[in-house]
């Protein structure tokens, strides 16, 4: 019998405002912004919102993040569901689990999910919009204040760290992050929403300078100023309102911890292997069923290991698995269709999510892929830590 | 030194890592392990991270580890580095179990291998010793 759950909800409506270095707007501007394009592409009146899930980006951790008090800045009365959640870049796709089992459930009918950050000004770089680090200029206490003394600092560190654990175990090379890279900007060259549209190639790749080895700066993620807003709502009340529907076929979650004691191995091993196994069930499907990957990629290194733990490839084999091209345009799994994280904007899960819904609606115009029946989207927050899976699909199963 | 000079973040103890700190004065590297299940932890947490248990020893560590992983930085993050970039970044899996944060001494970043064995050398301050290790 199939899951109760697979195809009960369907994401009905999408609002992206502009991306990246864009001025001049408030974290709550712009999702106020992107909450009335995904009300207005749903075909609602804003009466009909009954729920409101929150997510804020960096801008959260600096202290003018987007919160609860959106409902009020929004007018929304009455709500059914509301929280601000946050699990890092997993909360993207936790926030449509949320939505869905609240909807089966009677809880609401219509649940607008938002991200908005605005950590970049004028005239300041990324890494300064992110140095959080910086900030350590007293004397840190306790052992916590081990990392700071040993220049560990933001999520580059972790990342680097893993990346250099996963190429020491398996072989894993920089060519192989490289070509996904190279591959995530050819998708990029085709959408009209990525900031990064000039192709790529290996060698710009290995040209790019360090931020933290293995790690060049084409391993890294964008920094993105803007929002994204997605509606959820009921399969039944989703197959009469005007966008094709995006059916909620599977949900999972995986967060494997991280003991930092002999046996772990929270550098190679993710939340995706956890999450997997619920997503895939819940949808009734496998890897070799799924036709277009959107994964979270904070980092090259990300994806690699995102399609190990989905059974893409075994665990280990990601580099060779990449480095043939098959995630680009033409090959035999195109993932991150708009440019990702590192080419097309960094909405933390909303990335992944909102190129998952342009491509299983067919809206994806030059860079649309013909089969996509079965999509899988993740999310990925902490240092592999935190770990929401979907698989959407324009058929209700 | 000039005034406005930022230095590195250079860790004082809390009441919870006080006994790892003072054994660091004296060259010991000072842990806890949970009497009843025999877990070894890095201090500061007052319970087994495996039993959840309160019952606690502290006793002296070999010293001894492997380089788990390491990476390099390149990035101008803290200005109290900036004089050392590229520095290397270790994380030191403890012959114990534990693992710690650090940096390499003693090796040039390009020759850092994963699972190399290392040793503890403390980076003596004038009220604070700083586990650092060299290969060995």
């Amino acid at each position: 019998m199939p899951h109760p759950m697979r195809g009960a909800t369907a994401i009905t409506g999408l609002g992206i405002t502009p991306m990246g270095r864009v001025f001049g707007k408030s974290a709550t501007e712009f999702a106020a912004d992107a909450v009335r394009a995904a009300i207005k592409d749903a075909g609602l009146a804003k009466t009909e919102i009954d729920g409101l899930l929150t997510n804020a980006g960096v801008t959260g951790a600096l202290g003018h993040g987007i919160g609860l008090f959106l409902q009020d800045y929004l007018g929304l009365a009455d709500l059914r569901l509301l929280n601000h959640m946050n699990a890092a870049g997993s909360t993207a796709a936790q926030m449509v689990q949320y939505a869905s089992m609240a909807i089966a459930n009677g809880m609401a009918n219509h649940v607008v999910c938002v991200f908005a950050d605005a950590p970049l000004t004028e005239g300041k770089t990324s890494a300064q919009a992110y140095g959080g680090a910086a900030r350590v200029l007293g004397r840190p206490r306790g052992m916590a204040g081990l990392y700071p003394a040993s220049g560990f600092f933001g999520a580059n560190t972790g990342y680097a760290l893993a990346a250099r654990r996963h190429m020491a175990m398996y072989g894993t090379t920089q060519d192989q992050f490289g070509a996904v890279a190279v591959a995530q900007r050819q998708w990029a060259t085709m959408s009209p929403l990525a900031q990064m549209r000039e192709p790529i190639t290996l060698e710009d790749y290995h040209a790019s300078r360090w931020i933290v080895e293995p790690l060049h700066l084409l391993d890294c993620c964008l920094v993105s100023n803007g929002a994204v807003a997605v509606i959820v709502s009921s399969a039944e009340r989703a197959r009469s309102m005007p966008q094709p529907p995006v059916y909620v076929l599977g949900m999972g979650q995986g967060h494997p911890g991280d003991t930092r004691h002999a046996g772990s191995e929270a550098e190679t091993e993710t939340g995706a292997k956890i999450a997997a196994k619920t997503v895939y069930s819940m949808a009734g499907v496998g890897p070799e069923d799924v036709d277009v990957c959107e994964l979270y990629d904070c980092y090259t290194y990300t994806v690699l290991v995102t399609l190990e733990d989905y059974g893409f490839c075994k665990k280990g084999e990601g580099g060779p698995f990449v480095e043939d091209g098959k995630l680009g345009p033409g090959g035999a799994l195109p993932t991150n269709t708009g440019g990702g994280e590192l080419s097309g904007y960094y909405m933390w899960g909303m990335t992944p999510l909102s190129e998952a819904v342009i491509q299983t609606r067919g809206q994806g115009g030059a860079r649309q892929v013909p089969k996509h029946d079965v999509v899988l989207c993740t999310g990925n927050g902490g240092v592999l830590s935190y770990h929401g899976a979907l698989i959407l699909s324009p058929h209700a199963r | 030194m000039a005034e406005n000079q930022v230095l590195k973040p250079i860790p004082e103890a809390d009441e919870a890592s006080q006994p790892f700190f003072d054994g660091a004065m004296q060259g010991r590297l000072m842990l806890m392990r949970c009497t009843e299940c025999g877990r070894v932890r890095l201090p500061s947490r007052m319970h087994c991270d495996d039993c959840l248990s309160e019952a606690v020893e502290w006793f002296q560590a070999s010293g001894r580890g492997t380089v788990r992983t390491f990476a390099v930085m390149h990035q101008r993050y803290h200005p109290g580095f900036f004089d050392e970039l590229p520095y290397n970044i270790a994380i030191v899996e403890l012959a114990e179990g534990p693992r710690m944060a650090s940096n390499l001494v003693g090796v040039a970043n390009a020759d850092i291998r994963v699972d190399m064995p290392v040793m503890v050398d403390w980076e003596r301050h004038s009220d604070v010793a700083i586990p650092k290790f060299r290969p060995i």
